[in-house]
C-alpha cells in the first residue's frame, strides 16, 4: 500500500535532457524560473511556455506523468487563480454581482498566474523525472561546495540526503509491517473520530521511531567499518564533467532569458 | 605463517549505567587466527561472539589485554584506519549496512572513503561485483533485491576495499535457505581462491562444518576449538552449552546410544549414510 508512494520519481532514459550534467540542469532550472517571473506579457509568456513544451517533448517523458504529478496541486492553482480573479482591480469591468467585481485585468492576471505556477511545477518535475536522486545530490554537493568555506557542512548535508533517499522505501516497508502487526492485535485505524484516529497512530509511530534509531546506530557502525571519516580526503567514483552539450544548453537558456527580458522591457 | 588476528589475554567489560556494575564479557581470552584461515565462531546467545567480532576492527577496544590485527595493535588510535582497511565487516541485517540507493554506488562507498582515484574505484567496484555474482544488478536499487543478494552486495562493498580479512557477524541469520547458500558459497570461494582470511560468526552448524577451524565460545571463554570434525565429535559438550552438532553427527550419536558404534566425524549426508550402511551390513555378517 505505502510502497506506491513515490518521491522525486525518476524515469530512466537517454534523451538530450537526460544526458545533461545534473549541475547544468539545476542551474538551468533556476534560470528558467527567473525567466518565468520576468515574463509579464503575452509574447514573453508564449516564449517561456513554448520552451518548456519543447523540452518536455525532447525528454520523451509521457505527458501523463506530469498530469499525475500536478493532480495534488490543482487546489493550490485554483486558489491562486480565484484570488487573482476577485481581488485585482482594473478599468474594464466584466462582471458586477453583489459585492463581487471581476475586471478584465483580473482575468488576464489569473490566467497568467496559473500558467506561471503550471510551468514552474512542470519544469521542476522535468528535472526530477530526468535526473536520478543520487545525481541530484552529487550536483547539489558540487554546486554548494563554495559555501563550505563559510562553514556550511555541504558534504554532510549531501550524505544525509543520500541516506534519507536510500531509507525511504525501507522505512515505508517497515511501516506497512507495523501497521499489519498492530491490526493483527486488534488495533483499529479506520473508525472513530479524527482525534481517535490520530491517537491510533501512536502505536505505529513509537515502534517505527525505535526501529529507525536502531537502524541509524547500526548504519553508523557499518559506515565507520568502511572507513567513513566525513568528506575530507574522499573521492568520487563518478565525477561530474561539463560536456559540449552542457555549454550548448547554457547558451540556449541565455538566449531565452535575453529574449524574455527584451520582450518585457520593450513591452512587445 | 603470519597471524591475521592475534588476541592475547583479552578482557572486556561493557560499562555499567550510572552506579550499576558493568557486564564482563571476556576475562582473559586468547585466540589466534592465521592468515588465509577460515574460522567459524560458534556459541549460544550472550557467549560474546559479536563482542569478539567488534574487537577485530577496533569498534570496541579491549579493557585489558591486546588485540593485534595484521600486526597492528587495535588500542592505538593511529592504527584505526589502517586496521579497518585490512578487516572488512559484514553485519547481520543487510538493510542497515547499505548506504547508497544504487548497488554500484554503495560498493564504491568504501573505496571513496579511502580517497582512491575514480578510475581505480570503477575497476574495483566492477571486479568486486563480479566476484560476488552481482554485476548484472549494479544499477538496481538495493531495497528491491532479495536478502541473499543484499548481503552479497554488502560483501562486495567490503571486497572493493581490498581487505586481507573479512569478519562476518551472523550474515545469514535473516536469510532464507537459498540466500544462506548464496552467501556461504561466496565466502567459501573468496577464502579458497583469493586467500582472504574469513572469520564467520554463526548459529548454523552446517555453515561451521564447512570452515577449516571451529571455535566454540561460552561465557567469554573458549570451550572447544579445532577442526570441525574434532569439535563436533564432542556432542555432549555442545549439548551442555545449548548448542547442537550438525544433523549427521547428531544422528550417529543418537544411534550410538542405541548400541551402535558409529564414527562422529561424518559432516555430510553422503559419508554419514555410508557409515550407517557399513555398520548395518557389518552387523548382518556377524
Amino acid at each position: 500500500m505505502l510502497k506506491d508512494i513515490t518521491l522525486g520519481q525518476y524515469f530512466p532514459g537517454n534523451s538530450v535532457i537526460h544526458r545533461l550534467d545534473p549541475r547544468t540542469k539545476l542551474i538551468l532550472l533556476v534560470a528558467y524560473i527567473a525567466a518565468l517571473f520576468i515574463a509579464s506579457n503575452f509574447l514573453s509568456y508564449a516564449l517561456t511556455l513554448g520552451f518548456l513544451v519543447i523540452c518536455i517533448a525532447i525528454s520523451k517523458i509521457q505527458p501523463k506523468a506530469f498530469f499525475k504529478g500536478l493532480k495534488p496541486l490543482i487546489v493550490l492553482m485554483c486558489f491562486t487563480g480565484i484570488m487573482n480573479l476577485f481581488f485585482t482591480s482594473g478599468e474594464t469591468l466584466l462582471v458586477h454581482f453583489w459585492i463581487i467585481n471581476i475586471y478584465l485585468e483580473g482575468l488576464v492576471r489569473a490566467i497568467f498566474m496559473i500558467l506561471r505556477l503550471l510551468a514552474l511545477i512542470c519544469a521542476t518535475f522535468l528535472l526530477t523525472y530526468t535526473t536520478s536522486p543520487i545525481a541530484l545530490t552529487d550536483a547539489l554537493e558540487s554546486l554548494l561546495r563554495p559555501l563550505g568555506k563559510i562553514g556550511l557542512p555541504v558534504h554532510e548535508l549531501a550524505m544525509i540526503m543520500c541516506i534519507a533517499l536510500r531509507f525511504i522505501p525501507t522505512l515505508l516497508e517497515e511501516t506497512d509491517k507495523i501497521i499489519s502487526a498492530q491490526k493483527a492485535r486488534g488495533a483499529d485505524f479506520e473508525t472513530g473520530s479524527l482525534i481517535q484516529r490520530v491517537k491510533a497512530l501512536i502505536p505505529i509511530l513509537v515502534p517505527l521511531f525505535i526501529s529507525a534509531f536502531r537502524r541509524a546506530d547500526e548504519l553508523a557502525t557499518a559506515m565507520e567499518c568502511r572507513c567513513y571519516q566525513g568528506g575530507e580526503g574522499r573521492t568520487k567514483m563518478k565525477q561530474l564533467h561539463y560536456a559540449p552539450l552542457d555549454y550548448g544548453a547554457f547558451g540556449v537558456l541565455a538566449l531565452l532569458l535575453a529574449a524574455t527580458i527584451t520582450l518585457t522591457v520593450f513591452g512587445l | 605463517m603470519e597471524s591475521a588476528v592475534e588476541v592475547k589475554n583479552l578482557c572486556f567489560t561493557y560499562p555499567g549505567v550510572e552506579d550499576t556494575p558493568g557486564v564482563a564479557v571476556f576475562n582473559g581470552l586468547d585466540l589466534n587466527v592465521e592468515e588465509g584461515d577460515f574460522v567459524a565462531v560458534l556459541g549460544g546467545n550472550g557467549s560474546g561472539k559479536s563482542t569478539l567480532a567488534k574487537h577485530f576492527n577496533a569498534i570496541l577496544l579491549p579493557s585489558g589485554g591486546t588485540v593485534w590485527v595484521c600486526g597492528l595493535d587495535t588500542a592505538k588510535e593511529e592504527n584505526l584506519i589502517p586496521i579497518r582497511r585490512q578487516v572488512g565487516m559484514v553485519f547481520q541485517n543487510p538493510d542497515n549496512q547499505i548506504v547508497a540507493n544504487v548497488v554500484e554506488e554503495d560498493v564504491a562507498f568504501g573505496p571513496e572513503n579511502l580517497g582512491i582515484p575514480s578510475g581505480e574505484i570503477r575497476q574495483r567496484v566492477d571486479s568486486a561485483l563480479e566476484n560476488v555474482g552481482m554485476y548484472a544488478y549494479r544499477l538496481h536499487a538495493p531495497h528491491l533485491l532479495s536478502g541473499g543478494q543484499k548481503q552479497r552486495v554488502a560483501i562486495a562493498g567490503i571486497l572493493a576495499m581490498a581487505p586481507r580479512c573479512v569478519v562476518l557477524d551472523e550474515p545469514t541469520a535473516m536469510l532464507d535457505p537459498k540466500g544462506r547458500r548464496e552467501v556461504l558459497d561466496t565466502v567459501l570461494r573468496l577464502n579458497r581462491e583469493q586467500g582472504i582470511t574469513v572469520i564467520l560468526i554463526t548459529h548454523h552448524m552446517d555453515e561451521a562444518a564447512k570452515a577449516k577451524r571451529v571455535v566454540v565460545l561460552d561465557h567469554g571463554q573458549i570451550a572447544a576449538q579445532g577442526t570441525p570434525k574434532e569439535v563436533f565429535a564432542q556432542v555432549e559438550l555442545l549439548h551442555s552449552l545449548g548448542l547442537a552438532a550438525p544433523e549427521t553427527v547428531e544422528l550417529c550419536s543418537a544411534l550410538n546410544r542405541q548400541g551402535f558404534s558409529l564414527p562422529l566425524d561424518r559432516l555430510d549426508a553422503q559419508s554419514c549414510a555410508q557409515a550407517i550402511f557399513d555398520a548395518i551390513s557389518g552387523e548382518e555378517k556377524t
